[in-house]
């Protein structure tokens, strides 16, 4: 693969399909969809919806039966599997990182087998480390001494340590805390942010889907039911099973979505009685405005900008009109 | 037995001559062993080491070809085992007897009978620790793009480190012990005072030998131990 390293590229299912021998159905049917590059794709659905397999056949873990996979427009089919592998950061929840290597070795296998001097590998690992929220003194110790939620940072700079254009990331976070996870799952958007890579992102949580994805493909028996950001897929689900799938309360997900200076604001009226309204950062989530709402007891909010000044007020029916979920917005 | 062979005449030349401990065969005379420590002990401990060293490490390069082939081709694995069991099932009086009519009262007739007891042990512990490799190790390797042979040199052997090293304890421990019957067949080490005390009666004989035997068993395996520490320091390295 010649792909300059860092940069990212698109990934483009065509008509993919697998079959496994001795079955006779599908575990992927016909599946097309594109991943710009650069953005987050999630794979969602139920157990048995093919999400897994589909992600696996981009480095070919799992062989193609018919149809292509192409990387920034090569044929994945095309390509030395070694190579292929190398060029693409791979996480999956049991971590697997090397019990008997250091964390240095560890995150280093993908570069030493590209043949990386020793003094640009320890830069790079150095780097790394920094950039997962670990010290540079753990370099030298093994994964044994650290923490599930370490060793998972630690599995995300080893995916990242050749800087592959595209990661492949199999419910990273699933064998984590409630609480350890939402913080990584911070951590990776803020570090998605920073080098921009093109993500396959696999889960069954759809909390996790919304939060995480540009966009999200839900699955089902193989099939691709509904490929859209999640704006899009709250607002209108393609059918039921969508609609089941992400929850009577799509609605208030939808409101998760947005921040409160994301939206236009009514004017703070001068003659109310505005003293007695509850304050609102303006980096607040509209579903967490309507939380406040409900448990204030009020319809409206005043929402502060960053340096503490009245910025406008919201209303509990500017909130409704953005939970709609048949009201699609651009 | 021991009595009657006493018993029946003086084997021993200093058995007559010796100090009043030896004359009356005490269980254990210093004097005696110190003053044969040199000429007797040494040389047979060098050679019981020899015989060890040569049937263990042999031992070890078959078995090791044997399991990476089991490894990767499942059949082989049940036949080899088939066949170093029923190896390890020969007594091994038997068994160094054996050999004699096709390679005589040599060193040669010893070694193939003790590499033919480690081989069981050594196979099926290489075996088992490749097998215990944790898939998920596997599974980053693959996606990684690590060839089948960087998976076996760079992850699966390393991995199975421990149970390869709890493999060749018990094959040395296990040998160093069988060796001795080895003088059975005339090839020394610490088998061959053990034997000639047996015929005199010579208690003091018998027993350093024994002891020197046991003492080196223990001395392997704790040298084994500190090797396995060196090789793999990630096995102590955990949380607190």
């Amino acid at each position: 693969m010649d792909r300059e390293a860092g940069s990212a590229a698109a990934i483009e299912f065509c008509d993919v399909s697998k079959r496994y021998e001795g079955r006779e159905t599908h575990a992927v049917h016909e599946l097309s969809l594109s991943v710009p590059a650069g953005d987050i794709c999630v794979l969602i659905g139920p157990s048995g919806s093919g999400k897994t397999t589909a992600m696996k056949m981009v480095n070919r873990l799992i062989d193609i039966t018919s149809g292509d996979i192409t990387i920034g427009g090569q044929s994945v089919r095309r390509l030395d599997l070694t190579e292929l592998r190398r060029g693409i950061g791979y996480v999956f929840q049991q971590i697997g990182l090397f019990p008997h290597m250091s964390i240095e070795d560890n995150i280093g296998t993908v570069p030493r087998l590209l043949g990386w001097p020793k003094q640009r590998i320890h830069g790079r690992v150095a780097e790394l480390l920094e950039l997962v929220g670990l010290e540079p003194s753990d370099a030298k110790r093994y994964p044994g001494q650290f923490s599930g939620g370490q060793r998972q940072r630690i599995g995300v700079a080893r995916a990242m340590a050749a800087d592959p254009p595209i990661m492949l990331m199999d419910e990273p976070f699933g064998a984590i805390d409630p609480i350890t996870r939402e913080r990584l799952t911070d951590d990776f958007l803020r570090l998605h942010a920073e080098v921009r890579k093109t993500v396959i992102f696999v889960t069954h949580d759809i909390d996790e889907a919304i939060k995480v994805g540009d966009r999200v493909a839900i699955l089902k028996a193989g099939r691709l039911v509904q490929y859209g950001t999640p704006d899009e897929i709250l607002a209108a689900p393609a059918d039921d099973f969508v609609a089941d799938f992400v929850g009577a309360d799509r609605g208030l997900k939808r409101l998760r979505l947005r921040r409160l200076r994301d939206i236009e604001l009514e004017p703070v009226s001068e003659n109310g009685d505005v003293a007695d309204l509850p304050t609102v950062d303006e980096r607040t989530s509209l579903r967490d405005a309507l939380s406040l709402m409900v448990t204030q007891r009020v319809t409206a909010l005043v929402v502060l900008d960053e340096s503490g000044e009245p910025r406008g007020m919201v209303g509990m029916q500017t909130l409704a009109h953005f939970a709609d979920a048949e009201e699609a917005t651009a | 037995m021991l009595v009657q062979l006493a018993q029946a005449g003086p084997v021993i030349p200093t058995f007559q001559r010796g100090s009043t401990c030896e004359r009356e065969n005490r269980h254990f005379c210093w004097d005696w062993f110190s003053s044969h420590w040199s000429n007797t002990f040494v040389p047979r401990l060098v050679e019981h080491i020899e015989l060890v060293a040569i049937a263990v490490g042999i031992g070890f390069v078959i078995a090791m070809a044997c399991a990476l082939i089991a490894y990767r081709w499942k059949w082989f694995d049940g036949p080899a085992t088939g066949v170093f069991a029923f190896f390890y099932t020969i007594p091994s009086l038997a068994f160094f007897q054996l050999m004699v009519p096709f390679t005589g009262l040599t060193r040669l007739s010893a070694e193939i009978a003790l590499i033919s007891y480690t081989l069981l042990i050594l196979f099926r512990n290489i075996v088992t620790g490749l097998h215990e490799v944790p898939p998920d190790a596997l599974e980053a390797a693959q996606a990684m793009g690590l060839t089948r042979n960087q998976t076996l040199w760079r992850v699966e052997l390393p991995l199975a480190l421990p149970a390869i090293m709890a493999g060749i304890r018990i094959a040395t421990v296990t040998t160093i012990s069988l060796a001795t019957i080895a003088a059975f067949i005339g090839v020394g080490g610490l088998g061959q005072p053990i034997f000639n005390a047996i015929q005199t009666g010579f208690k003091t004989q018998f027993i350093a030998a024994g002891v020197l035997a046991v003492l080196l068993a223990f001395v392997a395996d704790a040298l084994l131990v500190l090797v396995q520490r060196l090789l793999t320091p990630w096995a102590r390295a955990r949380v607190g």
